[in-house]
């Protein structure tokens, strides 16, 4: 079967496409790329829609094998990679040829790696989604994550444009974030004071972070409510438990919850909290839900300009 | 606030909250049904998750379709036809439960708790049916409620690492069956040998939110021939 087989799955590679939607009533989490913008140009560089299966690896030291003619890009987190030990460039079109062996070291930067080859993996879809959510055993490829000796199919590709994003328009990887939070949901039961608190101290992601959620630590945080009746838990909503210590509930974050929740961080900037590690320096700023609108727009509005400024090599 | 009175509240950049009155009754809980369906009807194809619950639903809209001010608007239109009337009623499933104490490892501190025998335990938890409630926290999660105030139970202090699939269990004046083996803090009563969620069935689901289920005690031999594992 033409497509790639897996050397080494490295710390931890999961198939992803953007998520699965509007299966939420039967319990089931979006699951989806953490870093929606660097798997966006995985996809983008090749040409692939952008809901296309590709790998997210986390940590790195991915190794795969080539078993057909195709291209691939790798975005994401600085690290090494390699085709047949020849370094390469991230964000970059290259031709890889049946046999070839392609080696991601670990990351130096960042955490999570996106490898999208030419048309994307053909992985069958579960509830219309090929992402792969270990905690519910679905998606990807029998609910698992990445083996040696997985056989990922694609089609062979024969021609592409090799392209690149230039250095300058490629996302930084900081180790100090802002992140831009709409308030909603229990937001009114935090007092003035108590937000002022939120919104001008720092916080810091600690190692409990993984695809569910980030777990910050910083100064605790009062609600005059403690516990409420389970509901719905959207992407990036930043809930504050009995210990006062923020956590912001990412792509595997469980559908119901009974917690407090001041409001929810702002998607791009989530996709910037994916690539943190422990000890990053985080902090809170509200905005409207109208200037969300806008940023979202505005987001859309510069990758479709950027899209204009890949260059060849 | 009386059944049909609602707010509604920002969640994220592309999400709002829908609230009914905070508590758990079954007339709110088939409100938040109608509402769904009058919600997924109105918002269409701008419409991206739907999240019921007890008492509230979250609205997730494609933010590159409509806005949240437009779904505003349409909300407060649409939830003008709500009711409590018209609701459909949800189908009785009946879900097999082998009760012991070797399938029910918290019988026996319940019974000791509250001063009864494990049998009226047993008898007490199928004498009642129960709403669905919400489906969350794991695929094919349902929170059944409200069970007999006598069988009312606080979460364990420390939760199991591992409950096994089909456990049937109590949570203050909640049960529910494990869908899977996960980790878990409710009382554990016995295990259901029904699955309930098959990814590869249609539907894959027994229950739906607004269904009535009702247990039913089988003895360990009906458990195993129904493909119950101990």
């Amino acid at each position: 079967m033409s497509g790639f087989r897996v050397i080494n799955p490295g710390i931890l590679s999961l198939l992803q496409d953007q998520g699965r939607f509007g299966q939420g009533a039967l319990g089931l989490t979006t699951g989806g790329a953490m870093d929606t913008t660097s798997a966006f140009w995985a996809n983008r560089l090749l040409g692939n829609h952008a809901n296309a299966t590709l790998i997210e690896c986390s940590v790195g030291g991915l190794q795969l094998q080539a078993n057909c003619n195709s291209y691939i890009a790798v975005t994401g987190a600085e690290l090494a990679l390699s085709i047949n030990d020849s370094p390469l460039q991230l964000w970059t079109v290259h031709q890889v040829k049946s046999g070839d062996i392609i080696k991601l070291g670990m990351v130096t930067k960042g955490l999570r790696v996106y490898v999208a080859v030419a048309g994307g993996f053909n992985i069958k879809l579960q509830f219309n989604s090929s992402s792969t959510v270990l905690r519910e055993s679905i998606g990807g490829l029998n609910g698992n994550k990445l083996q040696a000796n997985d056989i990922l199919p694609a089609a062979m590709v024969s021609n592409l444009p090799r392209l690149s994003l230039p250095q300058a328009l490629r996302p930084q990887i900081n180790s100090v974030l802002t992140l831009r939070l709409i308030e909603g949901y229990q937001v009114s039961s935090f007092t003035s004071a108590e937000r002022q608190r939120f919104y001008s101290h720092s916080y810091t992601v600690t190692p409990q972070a993984d695809r569910m959620g980030y777990k910050l630590s910083g100064a605790a945080i009062a609600c005059q409510q403690s516990q409420l009746l389970s509901e719905g838990i959207c992407y990036g909503a930043v809930q504050i438990p009995p210990d006062g210590q923020p956590i912001v509930l990412l792509n595997d974050r469980q559908t119901l919850g009974g917690y407090p929740k001041i409001g929810s961080v702002l998607s791009l900037d989530c996709a910037l909290l994916a690539q943190a590690t422990a000890g990053t320096k985080v902090y809170f700023t509200p905005i409207s839900a109208e200037h969300a609108q806008h940023a979202l727009h505005l987001a859309k509005i510069r990758f479709s300009a950027l899209t204009n400024q890949l260059v060849s090599h | 606030m009386n059944q049909l009175q609602y707010s509604l509240t920002p969640a994220g950049e592309n999400a709002l909250m829908l609230y009914f009155a905070q508590r758990i009754d079954p007339v709110i809980s088939a409100t938040v049904q109608h509402a769904c369906a009058l919600i997924r009807a109105e918002l269409g194809e701008s419409l991206v998750d739907l999240l019921p619950s007890y008492a509230s639903v979250l609205i997730v809209f494609n933010p590159f379709k409509t806005d949240l001010n437009q779904v505003k608007i349409q909300l407060k239109q649409c939830l003008t036809q709500l009711s409590t009337q018209q609701q459909q009623t949800g189908k009785l499933v009946e879900l097999p439960v082998y009760y012991s104490t070797e399938s029910g490892p918290d019988l026996a501190l319940i019974a000791r708790s509250k001063n009864i025998s494990i049998d009226e335990i047993i008898r007490r938890h199928q004498a009642i049916s129960y709403r669905v409630y919400a489906i969350g926290f794991a695929p094919g999660f349902a929170y059944l409620g409200e069970v007999d105030p006598l069988l009312q139970m606080p979460r364990l202090a420390t939760p199991r690492a591992k409950v096994p699939r089909g456990a049937v269990a109590i949570a203050d004046r909640q049960t529910a069956v494990y869908p899977s083996v996960s980790p878990g803090g409710w009382n554990l009563i016995g295990l259901c040998p029904t699955k309930m969620f098959n990814p590869d069935t249609t539907p894959v689901m027994p229950v739906a939110v607004g269904d009535e289920v009702r247990f039913v005690a089988i003895d360990k031999h009906e458990f195993l021939r129904l493909g119950g594992e101990l």
